[in-house]
């Protein structure tokens, strides 16, 4: 009872269909997970298992077929549009494997944006949090270079601060390091966990690099679109 | 500044050289409407000042009688008949026109009214004839329903007024017969010739007016036209001149003479300046349509260009309400700067157009452009740009805001 107290995500029996007419492929066959604050779970699997439609469903962005999530006790799955995007802005944050950073926006202004749009705080505690935010991950010298200006490795640190900038009870990654060698691997999956287990929040990652899956709490692995 | 404001702003930002050509079309749509506009609005103006210093407002003329129809209302043998109302008969002239000034004065819209008797004339100087007409005036009257004071070019009205013997003559006219200030010619009508002397020169720029318009004073008039009473009409100045239609029908039915107003009597030229002003609308109106269609198609690039950007945003919790304002902001921001660039554009182009010799005569005298510069014609031009602009931002802003973020970051998104 105590562990499913601690799930602050919990999905079960998830179906989803994509593509239409003869290219239908059922691609989650009734998928259960739950992911619980301050530990880190690695979703493995080949290509076209259905890692990264299940995260995502998980992340509110995608709705499932048949099934149900839940976000801190709350069933988030049958919500409109407007619900769902609530719940991202306040519940959860997103990396993505090619950083999705807003290129003519400073790194600073890329981590304020989820702030501005919760606007839970003033404008200059925004400013002090993403500053904060950037110099944990080692850019507070860059705050004010635009997302051209970085490289890789800084994008994805940008990405991990803004994914933290809202103080999500859920961190979703998909697959954060797949687009970085193997220093860049290691520093931003230490500063997803760290950062991440600091707050006591659950991070869900989908990655292919069997290092980062094993450094994790727990590992789930997938195929054909069940967990194994 | 709210965080959809801020991120148009950087979209465009990013977007300056495509921006640009919708920017451009506005500035050019919005000047261009407005310096048509005021140019047209200023040439129609101008005219109706003419015609309204010239004709005046309002002229009071035919007398009006009722026509009856009756029928016996019980047969033929009847006693019972009812009359009806059938038609009206003018008869030609006023019989009293001093009774009818005086009730004319009596409208809290009339200036002023003058007793005109009008009537053809030959007009000879030694082997030139030429056809005239003359009008017999009260000049104190005159000058308070027309603006020939100051359509003097040559020559004194004080002579004109002194003189029983002096005539006003139109310029064109003088210029064809070859005649002067001192001139004598002679005036043949209703059979009798006299000679007159030319006090003064005028010119109203109305070709109809200047080459055939000669005035007399009213008791030498009454006496070559064998008119010791009556009148031909009576030329009326309005206060507010726009009321004239509703002062003209009121008049009409009070003192049962016919009552003219300026809008009735120049409809075809009017009409004329109506249509010219549509037409420059519509033709101007072109350049605020491709400034829309460069909108529609610059948004839907950046749509496509900043997919992925939507879908961060997205995944941040904007909601699809915040995606279409970021675009219809774009679109806002660049309409207010064409908007703003394409007013000062038209004031300074309206004023460099007035500045532009352009000499005119035949409707109305005039050495420059004239322009009219009027409140509206900007907020009109503004209005346009803002439909065509916003209506075509809708588009590429609602498809924006469809877009399913999963879609996008998965790659499928269409």
């Amino acid at each position: 009872m105590a562990e499913a107290s601690n799930a602050v995500l919990r999905c079960t029996n998830l179906h989803r269909h994509l593509g239409q007419g003869e290219g239908r492929v059922h691609v989650l066959r009734g998928v259960s997970f739950e992911a619980e604050r301050g530990q880190v779970c690695a979703i493995v699997g080949p290509s076209g298992c259905g890692k990264s439609t299940l995260l995502y469903l998980l992340g509110l962005l995608d709705k499932p077929g048949e099934g149900q999530i839940t976000i801190n006790g709350q069933l988030m799955s049958n919500h409109d549009d407007a619900a769902r995007t609530a719940a991202r802005c306040a519940h959860i944050g997103f990396v993505f494997q090619f950083h999705f950073l807003m290129l003519e926006f400073t790194a600073l202004d890329n981590v304020m944006m989820p702030m501005r749009k919760l606007g839970r705080l003033t404008p200059e505690e925004m400013m002090a949090r993403a500053h904060a935010l950037l110099t944990s991950v080692g850019l507070g010298e860059k705050t004010h270079r635009l997302g051209t200006q970085l490289s890789g490795g800084e994008q994805q640190r940008v990405a991990v601060a803004r994914a933290l900038a809202n103080q999500p009870a859920i961190i979703l990654a998909d697959e954060p390091t797949g687009n970085l060698d193997v220093k860049n691997s290691a520093v931003i999956f230490d500063l997803l966990t760290s950062l991440a287990k600091e707050n006591g929040q659950a991070v869900v990652l989908v990655t292919h690099n069997p290092d980062i899956a094993n450094r994790c709490d727990s590992v789930r692995p997938m195929r054909d679109g069940l967990f194994v | 500044m709210s965080p959809n404001l801020r991120i148009a702003f950087r979209f465009l930002t990013a977007k300056k050289r495509a921006m640009l050509m919708s920017l451009s079309c506005i500035v050019l749509g919005v000047g261009l409407f407005v310096i048509t506009q005021a140019t047209t609005s200023g040439f129609e103006k101008f005219f109706i000042k003419t015609i309204l210093g010239t004709n005046g407002a309002m002229r009071v003329q035919d007398k009006i009688q009722d026509t009856m129809r009756s029928m016996a209302a019980g047969g033929e043998n009847s006693k019972f008949r009812i009359s009806s109302r059938e038609g009206r008969k003018y008869i030609e002239g006023i019989e009293e026109p001093q009774l009818v000034v005086n009730a004319l004065m009596k409208f809290a819209n009339v200036s002023g009214a003058s007793i005109v008797l009008n009537s053809p004339a030959i007009l000879r100087n030694d082997s030139k004839t030429d056809s005239i007409k003359i009008f017999g005036i009260n000049l104190d009257d005159h000058l308070r329903v027309s603006d020939l004071a100051s359509q003097i070019v040559d020559g004194k009205l004080e002579d004109f007024r002194n003189s029983p013997s002096g005539i006003l003559i139109g310029r064109e006219l003088c210029n064809r017969q070859g005649l002067a200030i001192g001139d004598s010619i002679i005036i043949d009508a209703r059979g009798q010739q006299r000679r007159y002397r030319i006090s003064a020169i005028y010119e109203t720029g109305v070709s109809d007016i200047d080459r055939a318009y000669v005035y007399l004073n009213m008791g030498e008039a009454r006496s070559l036209l064998k008119k010791p009473t009556g009148a031909t009409y009576i030329q009326v100045n309005l206060i507010d001149k726009d009321r004239a239609p509703e002062d003209a029908v009121h008049i009409e039915e009070v003192l049962q003479h016919q009552a003219r107003s300026w809008q009735w009597r120049e409809k075809p030229w009017l009409s004329a300046f109506k249509a010219l002003s549509i037409s420059s609308a519509i033709t101007t109106s072109v350049f605020t349509l491709i400034a829309g269609l460069a909108m529609l198609n610059t948004l839907a690039m950046i749509v496509i260009e900043k997919t992925k950007d939507i879908a961060i945003l997205r995944s941040m919790g904007y909601e699809r309400k915040d995606i279409t304002q970021i675009f219809l902001w774009q679109a806002l921001i660049v309409l207010a700067i064409g908007t703003s660039v394409g007013a000062a554009l038209g004031y300074a182009g309206t004023y460099a157009v007035s500045r532009i010799p352009m000499p005119v005569t035949g409707i109305f005298r005039t050495e420059t452009f004239q322009v009219y510069i009027s409140p509206w014609h900007y907020v009109a031009a503004v209005l346009m740009a803002a439909v065509m602009v916003m209506g075509a931002s809708i588009i590429p802003a609602r498809r924006a805001a469809r877009m399913e973020p999963g879609d996008i970051v998965r790659g499928t998104s269409t």
